[in-house]
């Protein structure tokens, strides 16, 4: 039990200590993020779309 | 006697500087090296079983590929002492730190697996059980780790680089018409024409040549190996050098299954060697052997890309130069990495082939945020300061990245749905 507090403990303090992206947010690095999440997104919509076609054709 | 005089010093200085080179090599080399893993040595094979010697011109397109994209893990490790992982946490915050470092392990383990199944499948062929190879390679991996020395690590990881070039003497025991290679290799052009087939072979082997783990690999190697901003031009050339050798390796099993196996489809390398083995007993062990130190120094690399990922944003000792007791969580990660991807090979009637198409499919969805974020920290001057990229270098980078992402997204999506390009 505490080795599972002491885990999410740590993972607390590693999302504190990253809160804040360091690198400066211009115009292009957001519009970078963007596309990836965008891409991101269709893929795992691609995947979740295959997986149905599996799951419904056997 | 003048002669030799004048030419003493030439080659004394000459040979100092390959003493040096061989002190400060390693990173480069052993990545690149270790990218002709079990997954690489198959798709060399089954791309001279299919086409012969017509796409020897293409994979020579893919030394600048691989140098320009793993030159940029040099500068930014050598800057700014951290790895690949942590320098995404700190740079794009926790949700795509989080996002990498968990795709990272997830790619590297199913990777892992195909490397363990292509060891197997090697020792085979010379009739090893599947377990005595397991335990033989873990048992092998942890003396090379266990030492508590990176250099010992390294120089050990270039010996198994150095029997990769195994394939080199190989091709000439088929006696490949040099012609032919020379002619139908060199030139650029498309055998039958460009179709789907010949278009997913293209994007495989773009695909073997970049892969996610390369670039966590590299970037927290040069951290341990403690490379320095003056030791980048070293860091460049060792990666140029590994980068030029690991396509010279592929073409040269290109050459020997062009020769052997032409018209052979081919699903494995192991079957390729055990196709070699009926006709040239030599080139199949050749084969055997290159398959099986290939898996080897694949494996070696993508746990330790894990381990030393983990470490960085958890906080552990993450070095080779730590003993087992200094940093028992890195060590951990790494077996437990190891040993269960070995047990996974064992399991009776395990979706491998699944396993193996999962992999690049996984990759795909890792591989275009890595880039991204490689170039976004490359052109990072608060960080970088003059070892910011040049615009030569985002112009040159930049075109890479956008064609990789392009070409291993389509053939991410030629996985899952393989009837799109026929």
């Amino acid at each position: 039990m505490s080795a599972l507090r002491n885990l999410l403990g740590k993972l607390a303090a590693i999302n504190a200590r990253y809160r804040e992206p360091r690198i400066e947010m211009s115009g292009a690095v957001r519009a970078s993020l963007l596309v990836l999440r965008v891409y991101l997104l269709a893929l795992v919509a691609l995947m979740i779309y295959k997986f149905v076609l599996i799951v419904t054709q056997g | 006697m003048n002669a030799f005089a004048k030419l003493y010093y030439p080659l004394r200085k000459a040979w100092k500087a390959v003493g040096l080179y061989l002190v400060i090599a390693g990173p480069g080399m052993v990545v690149m090296v270790a990218d002709n893993d079990a997954g690489g040595i198959t798709t060399y094979a089954a791309t001279g079983a299919k086409y012969g010697y017509h796409l020897i011109w293409f994979l020579l397109l893919l030394v600048p590929v691989a140098y320009y994209v793993q030159e940029m893990t040099v500068r930014l490790g050598a800057v700014t002492k951290r790895g690949h992982a942590e320098a995404i946490f700190d740079g794009f915050g926790a949700f795509w730190g989080w996002f990498s470092l968990l795709d990272l392990m997830i790619v590297d383990w199913l990777t892992l697996v195909t490397e363990f199944v292509g060891m197997t499948a090697a020792l085979a062929i010379f009739g090893l059980p599947p377990w005595i190879t397991i335990v033989g390679v873990i048992v092998l991996m942890a003396v090379i780790v266990l030492n508590g020395r990176y250099w010992t690590f390294e120089k050990l990881a270039l010996l198994f680089c150095a029997l990769n070039l195994v394939y080199i003497p190989g091709a000439f025991l088929v006696h490949p018409s040099v012609r032919d290679v020379l002619h139908q290799g060199l030139i650029p052009n498309f055998a039958g024409g460009f179709n789907g087939q010949l278009f997913f072979f293209l994007m495989a082997n773009i695909g073997t040549t970049i892969a996610p783990w390369m670039l966590f690999f590299q970037q927290s190697a040069v951290v341990d190996k403690g490379m320095l901003e003056k030791d980048i031009p070293w860091g460049r050339f060792d990666t140029l050098l590994g980068s030029i050798i690991t396509v010279v390796v592929a073409v040269f099993i290109v050459i020997v299954t062009g020769t052997v196996l032409p018209g052979v489809d081919i699903d494995s390398a192991a079957q390729a060697a055990s196709e070699l083995m009926k006709t040239d007993r030599y080139v199949g062990t050749f084969l055997a052997i290159g398959l099986f130190d290939a898996g080897l120094l694949g494996a070696i690399c993508i746990s330790l890309a894990s381990s030393w990922a983990f470490g960085e944003i958890f906080g552990w000792a993450h070095s080779l130069n730590t003993k087992i007791r200094q940093a028992p969580w890195f060590y951990t990660s790494y077996f437990l990495m190891l040993i269960t991807a070995g047990l996974v090979v064992l399991i009776p009637q395990a979706p491998l082939v699944l396993i193996t198409l999962f992999v690049q499919v996984i990759a795909v969805t890792l591989l275009p945020a890595a880039l991204v974020f490689l170039i976004l920290l490359l052109n990072d001057r608060a960080t970088m300061g003059e070892r910011c990229n040049k615009p030569s270098q985002n112009f040159i980078g930049g075109f890479i990245v956008v064609a990789i992402i392009i070409l291993s997204t389509l053939y991410g999506i030629s996985v899952l749905f393989p009837n799109l390009f026929k």
